[in-house]
């Protein structure tokens, strides 16, 4: 047998979309839960309270320090043993890259609320708006238009961040490529190149278009 | 009391230990104009800031309409309601129109019919000759255009007094004269202002009293004719002197 033509052999390309679903609903999941605690966290590192800053501070640096690789390893391996916690490879990989993503999404939300001029606060409380006011109509569709094109940029990182986890035994689409490529080792020996661009291709197909909508944002602001 | 929409008592303000005011009061009677001028630095600014509390005291009291300001975030949102202020950047909400950026406090704070507030915001529109950018948005504005806007973005509140910081400062030339006459209309018809400029022809044709503050204190005060053709303190003398150029 050829080595292309195991990508389509049996039910292989079947699985392996059903591994690029894996692959998106794990990265979906997260990115939904990061741009939630990054929004409050990166809402919180703007306020006045020197120590949440502080807290904020330590917690992005941490985060960022320590490979993902190692993150992971450190959720399945590690906090599953000391707390007797049962998680699945799955579960695993979304509370660390829930706690990846919020820490960058707080960063940008930050940056982006502080990217809004101080006058723009000032003039909307001298016009009497409450807090929540202040920030829903005037400094949140400000900052949002900075934001959009970095937090799409963050989200195709995260998609390809997602192959790490098959080193924790979660079957996404890489994971999957290995599977085909070891059970034809005999019949396609070649299959690998095959496999994988393959697999290139995947990911290609679902990254590229949010480049594109980062890009068109990009344009759309200047 | 009575006739005295602003009435600042012994106003203590400091930047930690950097003190601004030690011991200041002024009072703003209804329908009066007052311009504050001085050196940059003099704490004109701030003066205006802790009046609509963007600013915290530190001792003193200031009252309004006789009744002594309180700073919870709730009565701050009532007393901005009460005076209104126009800084000297631009400072309107670049992701709105003129007219979104005029309505939303009357609409959101102040919880007024929209198509009522709508009316008002055109008629006032109209007044300062910006009738027909109702629509446009701030970036195709010239900095007059957004000056005027801000001024009417503050009278629609129907504020007790105005706040006027430096408005015309960051303007180009040209433009200072069209921002002055809504100004000086208002003066007129008897809208209670304090303002702080540089422009010493238009404090003098505008004020009804100048006061001239330096190093954190009311040096000079009185009526702009006298104040402007014989300033009694030698430092007004020179503050004035630096505006008029003679070859020395």
């Amino acid at each position: 047998m050829e080595g292309y033509e195991v990508i389509f052999a049996g039910s292989n390309f079947i699985r392996l979309l059903s591994g690029l679903w894996v692959t998106v609903r794990i990265s979906l999941i997260s990115i939904g839960f990061s741009l939630i605690f990054g929004f409050i966290v990166g809402i919180a590192m703007t306020g006045r309270s020197p120590l949440i800053k502080a807290l904020c501070r330590v917690y992005l640096e941490i985060v960022r320090m320590i490979p993902q690789l190692v993150w992971l390893f450190i959720m399945y391996f590690g906090v599953t043993r000391m707390t007797g916690l049962n998680l699945s490879g799955e579960a695993a990989s979304v509370i660390v890259f829930t706690i990846w993503g919020a820490a960058e999404t707080a960063d940008l939300v930050r940056s982006a609320f502080q990217s809004v001029p101080v006058h723009q606060f000032e003039s909307g409380r001298a016009l009497g708006l409450s807090q929540f006011q202040l920030y829903f109509f005037v400094i949140l569709p400000q900052a949002v238009k900075n934001l959009f094109p970095n937090i799409i940029n963050l989200a195709t990182r995260m998609i390809k961040t997602t192959a790490l986890i098959s080193l924790i035994g979660v079957t996404e689409v890489l994971k999957v490529g290995k599977q085909v490529i070891d059970a034809n080792r005999y019949d396609a020996p070649d299959a690998a190149l095959w496999v994988y661009g393959a697999i290139f291709l995947m990911y290609f197909a679902v990254c590229f278009p949010l480049s594109l909508l980062s890009r068109r944002l990009t344009e759309r602001k200047e | 009391m009575s006739g005295n929409i602003i009435e600042i008592r012994h106003l203590r303000k400091a930047f930690g230990d950097h003190v601004i005011f030690s011991d200041l009061s002024l009072t703003v009677k209804k329908g009066e104009t007052v311009v504050i001028i001085g050196p940059s630095g003099c704490g004109k600014s701030t003066l205006l800031r802790c009046l609509n509390g963007l600013e915290p005291i530190q001792g003193g009291t200031i009252y309004l309409n006789g009744k002594p300001l309180e700073y919870g975030r709730k009565s701050l949102v009532k007393i901005r309601q009460k005076i209104g202020m126009v800084f000297q950047n631009y400072d309107l909400f670049p992701n709105m129109t003129v007219l979104q950026n005029i309505l939303l406090s009357p609409v959101k704070v102040q919880k007024r019919n929209r198509r009522e507030a709508k009316e008002e915001a055109e008629q006032l529109l109209e007044k300062v000759g910006l009738r027909e950018k109702a629509d446009a948005y701030p970036d195709a504005l010239s900095g007059g255009q957004k000056q005027r806007t801000a001024i009417v973005r503050s009278l629609i509140m129907h504020p007790d007094i105005l706040l006027l910081d430096e408005i015309t400062a960051a303007l180009d030339p040209e433009m200072v004269h069209e921002v002055l006459d809504v100004v000086m209309e208002l003066s007129r018809n008897g809208t209670a202002m304090l303002i702080v400029t540089h422009e010493m022809a238009f404090a003098e044709a505008a004020a009804d009293r100048v006061i001239f503050l330096d190093g954190g204190r009311i040096l000079e005060e009185g009526e702009p004719q006298a104040f402007f053709h014989s300033p009694q303190t030698e430092r007004a003398r020179r503050f004035l002197s630096a505006f008029t150029y003679s070859e020395s």
